[in-house]
């Protein structure tokens, strides 16, 4: 069974990592996205995610299906988190397992590069300085066109 | 029809609230909505010239035809993980 979330909560690495496994899993592969203290040079003290919540579970359980599909395991889990982040919190986590670990490397990879690309999340970062500003962000592809 | 039309990060900003709700003529499109929200003045004007849009949670682009009710979302580049 695969497993998401985008919430508000701090993120549990253990709880996540228990969502995967099964008798048949060689290798479990496992990620984190943390809050880091700068970025391209400017001392940050924090940040803030914004998120449209409803489509961005929407998204999340679309990619964890997808890679679920090219990992052959239904064991993926993954959670992104919103609001106010101080430096070293938790922003993303990302577990999956399968028999080999090439699949779950994969997989797990596969995950945080569709989130970079489309979940609709933006990030604030907070400076040391005082100031703030949206980071510049991956302009989505549309997925679907034409008449309705 | 009315549609509701809901707003984040920088766009939010610029227009000073986080969703509104426009009427439009019967079959407008999503780019319809855009050029009927940049009519707005005042930063509705700044809004970037290429805006990602989502109907109903779903990614859409310009031509995609509108009915009452929608939910249509101007989405930012995004910038999650």
């Amino acid at each position: 069974m695969t497993w998401t979330d985008v919430t508000y909560v701090p993120i549990q690495p253990a709880a996540v990592l228990e969502r995967v496994g099964a008798s048949e899993d060689g290798a479990v592969a496992f990620f984190m996205g943390i809050v880091r203290n700068a970025n391209e040079g400017r001392p940050v003290s924090g940040l803030e995610y914004d998120g449209y919540r409803r489509m961005a579970k929407a998204q999340l359980s679309a990619i964890v299906a997808e890679a679920a599909e090219r990992a052959e395991s239904d064991r993926v889990a993954a959670v992104h988190r919103l609001g106010p982040l101080g430096i070293g919190e938790v922003s993303v986590a990302i577990a999956v397992s399968a028999p080999h670990r090439a699949q779950a490397f994969e997989a797990a990879r596969f995950v945080i590069e569709e989130i970079k690309k489309r979940l609709p999340v933006w990030k604030r970062e907070h400076y040391l300085d005082g100031e703030t500003a949206w980071l510049d962000g991956h302009v989505p592809a549309t997925e679907r066109g034409g008449v309705r | 029809m009315d549609v509701t039309v809901l707003l984040f990060a920088g766009h939010r900003e610029l227009a000073g609230t986080p969703s509104i709700v426009v009427s439009l003529p019967q079959r407008a499109t999503v780019d319809m909505l855009l050029s009927a929200l940049r009519g707005r003045g005042e930063g509705w004007a700044a809004l970037p010239r290429s805006v990602s849009v989502a109907v109903n949670r779903e990614y859409a682009d310009g031509d995609t035809v509108l009915v009452e009710g929608d939910e249509v979302a101007l989405i930012p580049p995004v910038a999650g993980g």
